[in-house]
């Protein structure tokens, strides 16, 4: 969301740092990224899988959530803006108030999208021996012979949680509809 | 109230408006007409500062405004602009547009600012309407609802652009009625229209503009019974 603004305002420097912050997450696969959290930075700081899971994935996620909110706030219409500060609102006000609102309402759709991408991005962090759904599958599927049975039930159960995200997800937006009713 | 002297703007290479004086007095009702593109949306917009001009004068009530020093936001609340297009916030009810500004610009409490917003949602004659959404609006009822909008902050000046312009026919007479109101109680307004009969009965004084520049000024039975410019008259007889 900083980002966000560092990318729309008017401000070079600030432009520039998040130009470059796009580039490189988006130009670079996840699973280097988290490689490099876990074992390319030991010298300067010692992550446990854990946290270099979350830092990278937060860090991959954001670059593409600010990308999604960068979009719906330009989307909404420019007399919006125009609107809100001809009453006397500062920029920041209309922003809060006017922009923000309608833009997040719009997000909704991408932004799920967006979550679900992450959830089963998420699998890669058992490369750095984080056992999660998809770690735990392989050790199962290792250790029991039992490959395929296995790799299909860890599938399964990231169908049930895309597919429950995605019902969640739905509601959210018929409620904020709701709102407006078209 | 208001007075510019000289103002020019453009917009890269293009000259838009060139050395504009004019002259608004308390109470004075203006109508500016001329063809599309020659300037007229481009002066209202300077004069409430969504462009700034690059060079001239804008005087407010006595002041010179300087757009690069002064508050802007504050020479704004005093200076409403109508548009063309509404721009009422969609996510907002018709009541809740027209209070908006006052709790979060004027700083009002919420209660007061609702009871001013419903006395001046039924002078625009929508009281009934006041909980609906602007999706749910008829567009004459949208723009009335802008009016209540900038009248909630009490401007000196009203800017209206095209206010009836993506209307459909039969919803024009309503903005009119409640815009001739306006002018009926002092309201002083800058209205851009191409409403002729509007600006007729209404008009203290009509602007004509060409290519940027005001051509020609008068009373509205000077510039429509006797117009002096040839282009005034052209202009006129594509219209009327």
């Amino acid at each position: 969301m900083i980002c966000n603004f560092f990318r729309l305002s008017k401000n070079k420097i600030l432009n520039y740092i998040t130009y470059i912050y796009l580039a490189v997450i988006r130009g670079t696969p996840l699973i280097v990224q988290i490689f490099i959290f876990y074992y390319g930075i030991v010298n300067i700081i010692v992550l446990s899988p854990f946290w270099a899971g979350v830092a990278a994935l937060s860090i991959h996620n954001g670059a593409y959530i600010t990308e999604i909110f960068r979009g719906a706030i330009q989307s909404i219409d420019r007399g919006q803006m125009e609107a809100a500060r001809s009453l006397g609102m500062t920029y920041f006000l209309a922003m809060r108030r006017i922009i923000l609102p309608q833009a997040f309402k719009r997000s909704i759709p991408p932004l799920g999208n967006q979550f679900i991408i992450g959830l089963k991005d998420s699998s890669l962090v058992a490369y750095v021996t984080l056992m999660d759904l998809w770690g735990t599958g392989m050790n199962i599927a290792y250790n029991s012979f039992k490959v395929l049975e296995t790799y299909i039930v860890v599938g399964l159960y990231y169908l049930v949680l895309v597919l429950f995200f995605s019902y969640f997800v739905n509601k959210v937006e018929k409620k904020l509809e709701v709102d407006i009713k078209k | 109230m208001m007075k510019i002297k000289k103002l020019n703007k453009f917009f890269g290479e293009l000259h838009v408006l060139k050395d504009i004086d004019l002259e608004i007095k308390r109470g004075e009702v203006i109508v500016i007409i001329g063809a599309s593109g020659c300037g007229k949306s481009t002066l209202l917009r300077c004069l409430n500062f969504l462009e700034i001009f690059d060079s001239g004068e804008i005087w407010i009530k006595g002041e010179k405004i300087d757009p690069k020093k002064d508050n802007l936001n504050k020479v704004r609340e005093n200076v409403g602009m109508v548009f063309q297009r509404f721009n009422l916030f969609p996510h907002k009810t018709a009541i809740e547009n027209v209070a908006e500004a006052l709790i979060h610009v004027k700083k009002y409490e919420k209660e007061e600012a609702f009871k001013i917003a419903k006395k001046l949602l039924e002078k625009v004659k929508l009281l009934e309407r006041a909980n609906n959404y602007p999706s749910q609006l008829s567009g004459g009822e949208m723009q009335r609802v802008a009016i209540a909008r900038v009248l909630a902050m009490k401007p000196d000046i009203m800017l209206i652009d095209e206010p009836t312009s993506s209307l459909d026919p039969e919803l024009i007479d309503e903005v009119l009625q409640t815009m001739k109101s306006l002018a009926n109680e002092g309201v002083t307004m800058l209205v851009v229209t191409h409403e002729m009969g509007f600006a007729r009965e209404m008009a203290d004084r009509v602007i004509v503009m060409d290519g940027g520049k005001i051509i020609e000024e008068g009373s509205p039975d000077e510039i429509f019974d006797r117009p002096e410019k040839e282009r005034t008259r052209e202009f006129l007889s594509k219209i009327l």
